[in-house]
């Protein structure tokens, strides 16, 4: 008689649970990040998941090079208006559930950067939920984003989505930028309309459950 | 090192004595003016002629606003035979930043020539494929002139 005969035992043959807790408890334990690497705070992420950080202690250390399998992005570095409809395709190119952390003080606020060059702050193209100050951050506090995420994703519901279909997160133009949402091959083909307002958008982006929050 | 770049000169002058407006001579580099319509015959002959077959590096420069003539495009010449460095330079005003493309002499000049374009504005004649190398397709302004607002002008800015 092993011991899982007597947890067996111990328990009732139905264990009734939230559906949302079982889900975001699978969701917080696998995060796949994508990398975003832009610049210096690259290196720390790159710190964060060897072996003296050690990230997948967090189950977060499968970064995925390719959006189509990632959860979360780490978007590390300062993004230049040139990289902005890039960044913003690789996110609409992310499945659902999808995550943002801006990592550094460049990919927060555009850092010391303040100039023609770099997008002030990541967050006027893509929603982002974890901000990481830091010039750049130590591979800890990246750590700890994480953990914040994971937090913060146990609050969420399985309802939510950052909603590739949900016209205000869909349009969102940088100035000087090309327009990132001329149309995916799926919008194409489904005829799923697509907001043609570019000019007066707000560009920062609250995800649907925190518009939900506030409203 | 000079004295061997002072003889290249001296052909030049020879061979056309318009060629050379000003000579430059300080640092132990020599640097010619050249006037805009002979920039192409020059680099021709030079390459040609006398061993700069390669061109290092082409830059733009902005003097400021108030300076007449504003801008400099510079050629940054190597020889492979002979090992020396000559550097041409020429002065164009604001009005009229155009200079015939060398594109035609070295195909590397191609993306240089795009990025002096992209970052002061200047219009190279000729040029198979002149657009914006660095900065966004959509970008207002030349980013480099020295009137350039640092964050870029009103409506692009991101403040």
């Amino acid at each position: 008689m092993g011991l899982e005969n007597a947890i067996f035992e111990s328990l009732p043959d139905v264990v009734t649970v939230k559906l949302d807790a079982v889900v975001n408890w699978a969701r917080k334990s696998s995060l796949w990040p994508a990398t975003f690497g832009l610049a210096c705070c690259a290196i720390e992420m790159m710190n964060t998941v060897s072996a003296r950080n050690d990230l997948s202690r967090f189950g977060a250390e499968t970064f995925r090079a390719s959006p189509r399998q990632a959860d979360v992005m780490i978007v590390s570095g300062r993004v230049s208006r040139k990289m902005a409809p890039v960044l913003r395709r690789i996110y609409d190119q992310m499945p659902e559930p999808k995550w943002v952390i801006s990592m550094g003080a460049c990919a927060t606020s555009g850092g010391v950067f303040d100039n023609y060059a770099i997008v002030q702050g990541v967050d006027k193209i893509v929603p982002v939920d974890i901000y990481v100050p830091g010039c750049p951050p130590r591979p800890e506090m990246l750590v700890h984003a994480i953990m914040m995420l994971q937090d913060k994703i146990m609050g969420e519901s399985v309802n939510d989505r950052r909603d590739t279909y949900h016209p205000e997160s869909r349009v969102s133009v940088v100035p000087g930028t090309l327009p990132v949402t001329e149309g995916t091959a799926l919008e194409r083909e489904t005829k799923i309309e697509v907001a043609q307002n570019e000019v007066s958008r707000p560009y920062s982006i609250p995800s649907r459950h925190e518009r939900r929050k506030s409203s | 090192m000079s004295e061997k770049l002072h003889g290249f000169v001296q052909q030049l002058k020879e061979e056309n004595s318009g060629w050379i407006v000003d000579v430059i001579d300080s640092f132990g580099e020599v640097t010619l003016v050249v006037p805009r319509e002979s920039i192409v015959d020059v680099c021709w002959s030079l390459k040609t002629r006398h061993g700069f077959d390669m061109l290092a590096d082409l830059c733009g420069a902005d003097r400021g606003p108030e300076e007449e003539p504003r801008f400099e495009v510079n050629y940054h010449l190597f020889s492979t035979e002979h090992y020396s460095r000559l550097r041409l330079k020429v002065l164009l005003s604001e009005d009229e930043p155009k200079v015939p493309t060398v594109t035609t002499i070295w195909k590397t000049a191609d993306w240089h020539e795009r990025e002096t374009y992209d970052l002061f504005g200047v219009v190279f004649d000729g040029h198979p494929d002149l657009r914006r190398i660095l900065l966004p397709s959509d970008f207002d302004g030349h980013a480099l002139r020295k009137d350039y607002p640092l964050r870029g002008y009103e409506p692009y800015s991101m403040n």
